[in-house]
């Protein structure tokens, strides 16, 4: 009687807390459902991008590069990427059809050949263009590619603000886990930590200067990534935002790879 | 050249029509080769000095539906009379809308997927006293018709003038023995180098899968060589032209870390008929060592249904190679292989790196050897050419 009085409160306080878990996987969920709502419908844009790299030295080095995007009625966006500096790869072209599950498809356009080579899909934590920022951190951000957990309500830089952890799906991302500060407000990330898959700290990410277009969707203008293990740090500036250019499914081709100049 | 000078005149022409508003890029390259052993004709050169150059413009309007690229090249080598050479890359009017486009001009065109050789490639003749990999092309005429559709991409291409391969001159090393006489070339067909060639192709992407099917007629790029005595009497190589027929297929995947290469084809002319193919993968460890960096391993086959007598040397061929990628911010890379001749044994070995220095300047590497050549093999000139080639490539 007593062993199963134990083992019934054990049970309740066990049920009690997956109970616990499941409303923070919800709410964790709900606000990253809501933040996507938010930001789709955009349909198109383009704008131009610098990265400007540091290392731990405070050596500089910059990259310039013009992307556009398109959303696709239930998958991933679809980008593409064409790089003006170093000069040694202007023209070399990235495009990249993102997908809500499943490794994304990547192809990259060599100007000099004339060559557009596939990119192995599982590549995902490798530096972009040798900056701190992986191609896992650009590239679409899809609801389906996270596990979720709502952790705390906290304020950042003044903004109330959501914190949730998201756990990768993919096995071949660089991260156990990330930590989102979500603004309460507008729904916008503020910060994110990366933590490697040892579960140390790797990266923080803060978003600076949010603009709105279209009386609706926010984009910051700096995104400044620093990688707490190397003191390399990468402060990419978006430029130029342009909404709906009415940009279409043709101009995210592989024969509009070969002309993006 | 009196067609290069044509073609400048023209390009001169276009550009003053379109007002010079566009874009300006360029290159310049500082290059040495050098030559370890003696070679094997006593008129050719251990070191070669050599500088090159192209300009680009590039103009777009109407909303980037219509663009002007001209992009001439030129290179002088301190020796081979041959590699220094100009030729106009590209001269091209390119219309797109919606799914449709339409090149007009010289242009180049790249068919393929593997590394190391470029089986199916063929809209483009072979620059060869650029580099013996083959990879550097002579612009082509061309007119060219693509449509993009649900069932995938048509090209269609009117090839109006043919373009003879470069060969290496008598005071170059890299070259065939005895050297390749450009000026005794002859053609199959009647109408030379004024054949009109045609080609089709079809596309499609397949989720991680890329499909590509291709017909070609007209005259084939690699010649046939005849032995032959030039106008001072000396031994030489005469190119012979023929009209071929080349339907081929192209197929490359990407299946997590591993990218799956495929190319095949059937060729014929008045002589011969026969199929090769070529394939194999680049499996990619991303982030090795803890690290940044990927390292990637190839291995590909290479085989020609005619053997010891194919106008190539990758009749029956193995090559294995790795690719190391840093990921800093020099983008610093590395290839190295070998490809191995599994009948006769013939090995030829490849090391190609680069890296850049600050934003404009970049400095690569090659080292290319062979070894153990068989006589049969048609590498077998080459045996005594394993050279280093240094280059400084300062972009504006």
């Amino acid at each position: 009687m007593r062993i199963e009085g134990w083992l019934l409160a054990a049970t309740i306080a066990f049920a009690t807390s997956a109970v616990l878990a499941e409303s923070d996987v919800d709410k964790g969920l709900a606000i990253a459902q809501e933040a996507d709502r938010r930001d789709t419908g955009f349909h198109d844009f383009r704008a131009e991008l610098t990265m400007l790299l540091r290392n731990r030295q405070g050596e500089e080095s910059s990259r310039v590069m013009r992307s556009q995007s398109i959303e696709v009625d239930g998958d991933g966006d679809r980008t593409l990427i064409v790089f003006d500096e170093p000069r040694d790869v202007q023209g070399t072209a990235l495009l990249t059809y993102s997908h809500k599950s499943g490794d994304d498809d990547q192809w990259l356009y060599l100007p000099a050949l004339k060559r557009v080579k596939r990119i192995a899909s599982s590549n995902k934590s490798g530096p972009f263009m040798g900056s701190e920022f992986a191609y896992e951190d650009l590239a679409s951000q899809e609801i389906e590619k996270y596990g979720y957990r709502y952790v705390r309500d906290e304020e950042f830089d003044n903004q109330p603000a959501f914190v949730i952890e998201r756990d990768p799906v993919d096995e071949n991302s660089g991260y156990r886990r990330q930590l989102v500060w979500i603004d309460k407000a507008e729904y916008r990330p503020l910060k994110i930590e990366f933590y490697d898959r040892k579960d140390s700290l790797l990266k923080t990410l803060l978003f600076k200067s949010y603009r709105q277009y279209l009386g609706r969707y926010w984009r910051a203008e700096e995104m400044f990534m620093e990688n707490h293990q190397t003191g390399k740090s990468t402060l990419l500036t978006w430029k130029t935002y342009e909404f709906q250019v009415g940009l279409s499914d043709a101009d995210f081709t592989k024969n509009s790879l070969k002309r993006a100049k | 050249m009196r067609q290069a000078l044509t073609a400048g005149l023209l390009v001169a022409a276009c550009l003053q029509s379109a007002a010079v508003a566009g874009d300006w890029r360029g290159e310049v390259s500082a290059e040495m080769r050098q030559f370890f052993a003696s070679p094997v004709d006593p008129v050719q050169h251990d070191r070669f000095l050599s500088v090159s150059g192209e300009i680009e413009f590039h103009d777009e309007w109407d909303d980037g539906r219509h663009s002007l690229t001209v992009r001439p090249f030129a290179r002088v080598d301190q020796h081979d009379e041959q590699r220094t050479h100009a030729d106009l890359r590209e001269a091209v009017w390119i219309y797109h809308n919606d799914g449709l486009e339409i090149r007009a001009g010289v242009d180049k065109v790249f068919w393929g997927v593997t590394e190391v050789y470029h089986l199916v490639d063929i809209i483009n003749q072979t620059d060869l006293v650029e580099n013996p990999d083959g990879e550097q092309k002579l612009g082509q005429p061309m007119l060219k018709m693509s449509r993009e559709s649900e069932f995938g991409t048509f090209d269609l291409y009117l090839l109006p003038w043919f373009r003879e391969r470069l060969f290496p001159g008598a005071e170059g090393r890299l070259r065939t023995q005895p050297r390749v006489a450009e000026e005794l070339s002859s053609f199959t067909s009647d109408r030379g180098e004024r054949h009109v060639d045609l080609a089709a192709r079809w596309s499609k992407n397949l989720g991680d899968w890329d499909l590509g099917v291709a017909h070609f007629r007209g005259t084939g790029r690699a010649p046939r060589l005849l032995p032959g005595i030039d106008a001072s009497g000396l031994p030489v190589l005469k190119p012979r032209y023929e009209i071929i027929h080349q339907t081929s297929i192209d197929l490359q995947g990407a299946v997590e870390s591993w990218l799956w290469k495929f190319e095949g084809l059937r060729r014929s002319d008045s002589l011969d008929e026969f199929f090769a193919a070529t394939g194999g993968f680049e499996y990619t460890l991303y982030g090795f060592g803890e690290g940044n960096s990927d390292i990637g391993i190839l291995a590909e086959g290479m085989w020609d249904e005619r053997g010891d007598s194919a106008t190539t040397p990758f009749n029956h061929d193995a090559f294995v190679g790795v690719r190391w990628v840093a990921n800093d911010v020099d983008g610093t890379e590395l290839l190295a292989g070998v490809v191995a001749d599994w009948d006769n044994g013939s090995r030829f070995y490849n090391v190609e790196a680069s890296r850049r220095i600050g934003n404009d300047v970049k400095v690569g590497i090659q080292a290319r050897a062979w070894d153990r050549v068989d006589a049969t093999d048609a590498l077998y000139p080459l045996r005594r050419d394993d050279y280093v080639e240094l280059k400084l490539t300062k972009f504006f």
